[in-house]
């Protein structure tokens, strides 16, 4: 079977369309089916519905996606209550500890992601990966920190993330490789974005998996979720009518 | 001695000005050492078999133990000759014959 690939992060700027059409056509032509471009809360729907004439145009797939960037615990238990069923992809951007606990444990999170330069705030341990083995959250590594960094920053982030890939392994926590880039430069296909991602550690299949069947997995399960016959986990609606 | 088993990799270059052979090859070796130190280069064996600069194509050989040490190196690349490029690695084979049949 055919693995159907997805770039989670694709950091086009919306407000120019030429370039971020140039961008989704690229990553069409690459071989993506799935692209997800990063929105604030505060993004109006006509720059969404833009983007998503954009995506069909170039044949691929549009993921919405937000990415949260709380102060605080309960600021991010608010933004999850307003934004969750908006979005198919919720990201959290974990800027302190408190944040990424919570982050970990919630069930409407699907990302997290943590800062590539600033490797304190790197809170991705054995404590967040238990937390986040018992919800649903996946581990986010971007690649263009590894294709901009140079010499020791990338020394440094490409041992970080060997570490947090074994820990996320032994845990079960899945994890999603994404590309993290607004010029079409820097995109690569999903086979070498794969080749990338086994830098830090991961083996071929999981690599691929990174890029495939993960991120895939998190997509379908949230259109699920947000389809109107969604019930509960486990249960939807088929079919309604006086003969049921 | 074990024969050693090569793959040949069909890639296709994209930058804003093409660059020489030497130019490409230079930058190949370069990103290998860059990410896998001396060493780790002195293993892929890496030979360039073909380089057409009008069709930006290239094709490389190297030791099938360090295939995806190559992809990852070659996916590196984002400059060559000092100008914005990427290289993309379009088909991988055995032979030569089966490559260029592709």
């Amino acid at each position: 079977m055919t693995r159907v690939f997805a770039d989670l992060h694709l950091c086009v700027n919306t407000r120019d369309s030429a370039a971020s059409s140039q961008t989704i056509h690229r990553a069409s032509e690459l071989g993506y089916k799935l692209v997800s471009v990063p929105f604030w809360s505060e993004t109006p729907e006509t720059e969404i519905s833009k983007l998503r004439a954009c995506c069909v145009d170039a044949g691929i797939d549009y993921v919405s996606r937000v990415d949260l960037r709380p102060k605080s615990q309960n600021d991010l238990m608010r933004q999850l209550r307003k934004l969750r069923r908006r979005f198919e992809v919720v990201c959290v951007a974990c800027e302190n500890k408190e944040v990424a606990r919570q982050a970990a444990k919630d069930h409407r999170v699907d990302l997290l992601s943590f800062p590539s330069l600033d490797f304190r705030r790197r809170f991705f341990d054995r404590a967040e990966a238990e937390l986040a083995s018992n919800s649903l959250a996946a581990l986010e590594i971007d690649t263009k920190p590894l294709l901009v960094l140079e010499g020791p920053s990338r020394i440094r982030l490409l041992s970080n993330l060997r570490r947090e890939v074994a820990v996320a392994i032994e845990f079960h926590v899945p994890i999603i490789v994404s590309s993290g880039v607004g010029d079409e430069w820097l995109l690569r296909k999903p086979r070498e974005m794969a080749a990338l991602a086994g830098l830090t550690g991961l083996g071929s299949s999981e690599a691929l998996d990174a890029v495939s069947k993960n991120p895939c997995s998190i997509v379908y399960r949230n259109r699920g979720k947000l389809s109107s016959g969604f019930v509960a986990p486990g249960i939807r609606i088929i079919r309604e009518g006086s003969d049921c | 001695m074990k024969r050693v088993k090569r793959r040949y990799l069909a890639l296709k270059i994209e930058a804003e000005r093409v660059p020489l052979e030497r130019e490409f090859v230079d930058a190949a070796w370069a990103s290998i050492a860059k990410l896998y130190g001396e060493y780790g280069a002195s293993q892929a064996g890496l030979v360039l078999i073909a380089y057409d600069v009008e069709g930006k194509t290239a094709v490389i050989r190297t030791a099938l133990s360090t295939l995806s040490l190559v992809r990852a190196s070659l996916a590196s690349i984002i400059l060559l000759s000092g100008a914005k490029a990427s290289v993309h690695v379009m088909a991988v084979s055995g032979t030569i014959k089966s490559l260029y049949k592709r």
